[in-house]
């Protein structure tokens, strides 16, 4: 066996390049299809978007998708889980009724539907409820039908209204869409739901906050801190390639995710993150918006140092970066 | 390389106009460029005192030639001031923020200071937000006029029309303390700058004329540019003088603002391009600079290079995995330069005698004199002979070379290898290198660098050599690995039953360079896993399940256990695992990368005697079932007919269950899908079966040499369903896909469904179907290699600088650490053992599909 310090990597070795090498590489052979949470979400990015989605670190991904896990009592009663599950889900007006504007009668009639009412678990009542409390007074309920009376309103305001209205959260958390309990291969049941909020979500009792996960790392970042981002984005980049068969070995994902976050907020790889920061003008100049770059440059006076890779090749210089690290001094003759 | 001389460090600055008159070494007086003798005009823009591009002309100011001198600047004298327009916004920004009036900034000096104090700071905004609000300047209290700049050029002042030598004043009468405030540097940014009163005009290096066949002289799209400023500036000129309206002065005024906002950029927003008389849009300044063709992209980052080969590539399996196959045609265009020393003077000597073929075509003398080697010259060259000369001879077996094939996606697209001189006109490979350059031999063409100095001669030979390479850094695992026949070849050589006559063995040892013959273990007869055992090192010891698996128990099949005992095959047919990764990874970690070659060459050279031996072949037979199985084919293909009609039936009645968060037609055909991938399955089942482990289609696939179930399923069952988009296929006709097909029927056939299997043939709406699925195929592979291009480009460039410390720790250009310990533990993906040492627990929660 070898020991261990032969097994430590070359100082000076280019790790970046070999790190986007071995994630950009295989992005030939990734598929560009999307992947279905059945139940969930559908046309969920996977492989080639998917990365490009996480490298970009947009603020919110394409389908947010979170995994709640819960809590003993909850975690092995599908039942309780499946109540859970309902209420965590957000449920607006528009998904349990009907909402029409009369102008004539310069009124908003909302005509609730008693079988939606009843898969959603919402009582006409607490309808009403909220109802009441976003329109104001002028509020009726008769049976199923909600009117709201808005006499002296414009007909622009009525169709605000209306709108505003069919958005009003009757229960349920914001941004949940859907939810689904299923059951993991440890026998326990958890809740996917359809897009994403943690900070509400963690502080739900029954949801054991130590083991929730969410797809958006941005929001890791915004709840848990840039530690627990970075190891998401870790965990997301190797999924995306183990999904594809794709093996890439952890330690690049890992340089990358460290290399995006390393600063405390997540930036993308581009030219409006890190890119676009980097130290030498000349290397901002190569990679995107030229001229840009150079007319800032001159008007601040800045200097090139002349330390980046890029900036050497322009010049026609050894690169900083491995054999080219070395300096060695020699007296002539 | 002895580097006598860096660059520290660029500055960037504005030139003043003072500067540019100083550097200039022509004013252009003329808006022409040649005479009617196609001689430079004195003052015009292809003035001699800016260089030459004739040839036989001499630079007025160095007295160079077209090859000696490079180029000077001149200058144009602007009548009236223009402003820049790239700089408009920069001007903006200084107008906003100082006072019209005293040509103060206009925040308090305390905010002034405060600002300074900020670590970080985006100057351009804390001004704005500080500004916004203030109607009167803090310092001389006067109203602060509202500036609106309308692109790209024209400035006004409470909606009144700024003409650039107003501006020109205002920015020249702000103080260097407020424009230091602003974040400019008065030394090297003065704002005035900014407006330009005179015009600097790049070299005639820059701009070359070029003359066509027929004589006539096509000049560059900058001097046109040049040359209409000129013209303009000259009207210009004459207007003033001769006292004209100030309307007419102030329209020719704009029209020079024009030329010279297209001479800098011919893609500035809200005003048209500048026109070739052709209708081309010009390719200015910024045009030159910008993009992928661009100066930057195009000459700086990527540059052209002497001393390389290309030609198409071909397979050679006799010659090393390290050495590529030369053609007699390239090595003798080729040269590589040695150092004479008093201990190859001998064999310099004999270079530069020959005639034929390795030969010196150059020697370079110890004063830098390049002399060709001539028969004329060879007496005058050996009189003074000796150490100090360097010699260029022709291209050699044994020289060092690069080997390179595009796309260059990752480092071992390049690698180092030795040159073995062939005939033929093509570059020989070895087979077993090409997964790393995802190379083929169906017309690839690869190029060849010959290496021109001793420190690059050594990095390549230590760094890139291809046996260093076998181990990829992006897993782990080897990538440079023997494929395929070699698997095959493997594989029947180690089985149970293989075995071999004393000759036989003798031939195939002698094939691997191993002239110890062991003791036969069969008898007189030597077993295929004894021989293949005298290649493995005394320290292997391996045991794996083998990929083929022939019967539930072990004990039926002994090939299927492999086990390698200090080298010694004891049990298992070896399969593309055990051969391709475990073996010859355990070498390579053992006994390094040398032994690993060695391993390579001698297995594959003795594999590729067994396989030819052997023989190995697939026909249509290998793909035929029999027909007890294709009766069961057909049961099945009926039955998941019938269920899908039933499938379809339950849904027209709406009783057909709902999946959760699906809508009716959503689970119908979720139903279907899954219908008709069990029917796969069961296909899959079949054909396995029916063609038993003896089918050498089949045991390619299992042993992982070539092929897969799925393309045997195709061949000798059906193709299955087809979708695009992850769906059954719907897009055509309303409501259906030919019109072969009923409308709105929802069945097998109708949907994509393909019966018949490639061997029986596909019915042609089955054949429509299946080129749907193809289409989609070929459009998304060539949507991803742009997308992934792009990728791969920004990775690099965000990524690139990150170099291994002397601690270990990461480390981007700046000096700012990335990580602590490279990959939390320090070890290299290439040396640690990929399986047993993961630098991390990476938490995986149960994931399900």
């Amino acid at each position: 066996m070898t020991s261990k310090s032969k097994k430590n990597i070359e100082v000076g070795e280019a790790v970046g390049i070999v790190a986007a090498q071995s994630i950009g590489e295989p992005g030939t052979q990734m598929t560009m299809r999307t992947f279905h949470y059945a139940g969930v979400a559908e046309q969920v990015p996977t492989g080639l978007p998917r990365l490009i989605e996480l490298v970009d670190a947009r603020k919110e991904p394409k389908k947010p998708i979170m995994d709640i896990f819960l809590k003993e009592e909850y975690a092995s009663n599908e039942a309780k889980a499946k109540e859970l599950a309902k209420a965590i889900e957000c449920t607006t007006v528009d998904k349990v009724a009907y909402v029409e504007e009369d102008f004539d009668e310069k009124k908003i009639i909302i005509t609730l539907e008693p079988s939606e009412l009843e898969t959603e678990g919402v009582k006409a009542e607490e309808v009403f409820r909220k109802v009441k409390a976003v329109a104001g007074s002028h509020v009726e309920q008769k049976d199923n039908i909600i009117t709201v009376k808005a006499p002296n309103a414009s007909l622009r305001t009525i169709r605000r209204l209306t709108n505003k209205l069919r958005q009003v959260q009757i229960k349920g958390i914001n941004k949940i869409s859907r939810t689904l309990v299923v059951k993991g291969k440890d026998g326990k049941y958890f809740i996917r739901t359809a897009g994403s909020n943690l900070a509400e979500l963690i502080k739900n009792p029954h949801v054991d906050a130590s083991r929730i996960y969410t797809n958006d790392v941005q929001e890791i970042a915004r709840v848990f801190g840039i530690e627990a981002a970075r190891n998401a984005l870790v965990r997301e980049i190797k999924q995306v390639l183990d999904m594809q068969n794709l093996n890439v070995d952890v330690r690049h994902c890992m340089l990358l995710a460290d290399a995006m976050t390393m600063d405390g907020e997540i930036k993308s790889i581009g030219r409006h993150g890190l890119s676009g920061e980097k130290a030498g003008v000349l290397a901002r100049a190569a990679f995107e918006e030229t001229v840009k770059h150079l007319i800032n440059a001159a008007t601040k006076a800045e200097d090139d140092k002349l330390i980046g890779v890029t900036e050497n090749i322009i010049v026609g210089q050894t690169v900083p970066v491995g054999t080219g690290l070395v300096k060695l001094k020699m007296k002539l003759g | 390389m002895i580097v006598t001389k860096m660059i520290d460090r660029i500055k960037f600055s504005l030139f003043s106009p003072e500067m540019i008159r100083k550097m200039s070494s022509a004013k252009i007086t003329v808006p022409d460029t040649y005479n009617d003798d196609s001689y430079p005009i004195d003052g015009g823009l292809m003035d001699l005192r800016m260089g030459v591009i004739d040839p036989g002309l001499k630079c007025k100011v160095c007295g160079g030639t077209i090859r000696s001198c490079p180029g000077h600047y001149g200058h144009i004298e602007l009548v009236r001031p223009v402003i820049h327009p790239e700089f408009a916004k920069t001007i903006l920004f200084i107008l906003k923020s100082t006072c019209h009036s005293c040509k103060r900034v206009l925040i308090h000096q305390e905010e002034a200071e405060e600002l300074a104090q900020k670590i970080e700071r985006d100057i351009e905004d804390e001004m704005k937000s500080k500004t916004k609000k203030r109607s009167h300047c803090p310092h001389c209290k006067t109203k602060i006029p509202e500036i609106k700049l309308l692109r790209p050029t024209s400035f006004f002042k409470d909606n009144q029309s700024m003409l650039p030598t107003e501006i020109r004043d205002w920015l020249a009468a702000i103080s260097d303390r407020d424009l230091r405030v602003l974040g400019i540097d008065p030394q090297y940014a003065r704002p005035e700058w900014m407006v330009l009163t005179a015009l600097i005009v790049p070299s005639v290096s820059v701009r070359p004329s070029i003359t066509l066949e027929t004589g006539d002289r096509s000049e560059d799209d900058l001097t046109h540019k040049l040359v209409d400023i000129m013209r303009i500036n000259q009207r210009l000129e004459a207007n003033i003088n001769a006292g004209a309206p100030q309307l007419i002065i102030e329209d020719l005024w704009e029209l020079v603002q024009y030329h010279v906002t297209t001479y800098f950029n011919n893609e500035t927003s809200n005003i048209p391009p500048a026109r070739h008389r052709s209708g081309r849009p010009l390719k200015t300044l910024s045009q030159r600079l910008k993009g992928k063709e661009g100066r930057f992209r195009y000459n700086l980052s990527g540059k052209r290079v002497n001393f390389s080969a290309r030609t198409v590539i071909s397979p050679d399996p006799n010659i090393s995995i390290s050495e590529v196959g030369v053609p007699q045609q390239v090595a003798e265009e080729m040269t590589v330069p040695i150092r004479v020393t008093s201990w190859n003077i001998e064999d310099c000597k004999k270079f530069i005698l020959s005639d034929n073929y390795p030969r010196a075509e150059y020697v370079i003398r110890p004063d830098g004199k390049r002399i060709r080697v001539t028969p004329s010259a060879r007496e005058e060259i050996l009189a003074t002979f000796g150490a100090g000369y360097v010699v260029e001879r022709q291209l050699m077996d044994g020289d060092i070379v690069l080997f390179n094939r595009q796309p260059s996606l990752h480092r071992i697209s390049i690698m180092c290898h030795t040159v073995k001189v062939l005939p033929g006109k093509t570059f020989r490979l070895n087979p077993v290198v090409c997964p790393p350059y995802n190379a083929d031999f169906d017309g690839d063409e690869m190029n060849l660098h010959v290496i021109q100095n001793e420190e690059a001669r050594v990095e390549a030979e230590i760094l890139m050599k291809v046996h260093h390479q076998i181990i990829s850094p992006r897993h782990g695992h080897a990538i440079i690995k023997p494929q395929e026949d070699y698997v095959s070849g493997a594989y029947f050589f180690t089985k149970q039953t293989t075995e071999f006559t004393k000759s036989e063995a003798c031939q195939l040892l002698a094939m691997a360079g191993i002239s110890r013959l062991p003791k036969p273990d069969r008898g007189d007869k030597y077993s295929g896993k004894l021989i293949f055992s005298m290649l493995l090192p005394k320290e292997l010891n391996i045991k794996v399940k083998s990929k083929m698996q022939k019967s539930k128990d072990p004990a039926e099949d002994p090939d299927s256990l492999i086990v390698i005992k200090n080298g010694i095959l004891v049990s298992g047919a070896l399969e593309s695992r055990s051969y391709e990764n475990e073996i010859l990874e355990q070498i390579f970690h053992t006994r390094g990368p040398d032994e690993a070659r060695r391993f390579i060459d001698t297995s594959t050279h003795m594999l590729l005697e067994v396989i030819s031996q052997h023989g190995l072949s697939v026909s249509l037979k290998n793909y035929s079932i029999d027909l007890e199985s294709a009766k069961k084919l057909a049961e099945l293909q009926d039955d998941m007919k019938r269920e899908i009609e039933a499938a379809i039936v339950q849904y027209k009645n709406k009783t057909l269950e709902r999946s959760p968060g699906l809508s009716l037609r959503e689970s119908l055909e979720e139903r279907i899908m899954q219908i008709t991938s069990r029917a796969r399955e069961a296909a899959g089942v079949l054909v396995e079966k029916s063609l038993g482990f003896d089918n050498t289609a089949i045991i390619m696939a299992k042993i992982g040499a070539r092929g897969s179930l799925l393309n045997a399923i195709q061949m000798a069952a059906m193709l299955g369903q087809q979708a695009v988009r992850s769906k059954r296929l719907t897009r055509g006709y309303r409501g259906r896909t030919l019109i072969h097909f009923k409308k709105n029927d929802l069945g097998a056939a109708s949907r994509g469904f393909i019966f018949g299997s490639f061997k029986t043939g596909l019915s042609p709406t089955e054949f429509f179907h299946h080129s749907m699925g193809g289409r989609e195929s070929l459009v998304n592979t060539a949507i991803r290699t742009a997308r992934s291009g792009y990728m791969q480009r920004r990775l690099i460039n965000a990524l690139q600088d990150m170099v291994v410390a002397q601690d270990l720790s990461v480390r981007d250009s700046r000096g700012v650490i990335v990580q602590f310990k490279y990959g939390g533990d320090g070890y290299d993906p290439i040396k640690a053992n990929v399986k047993t040492e993961a630098p991390e627990e990476i938490r995986r929660e149960e994931h399900e599909a």
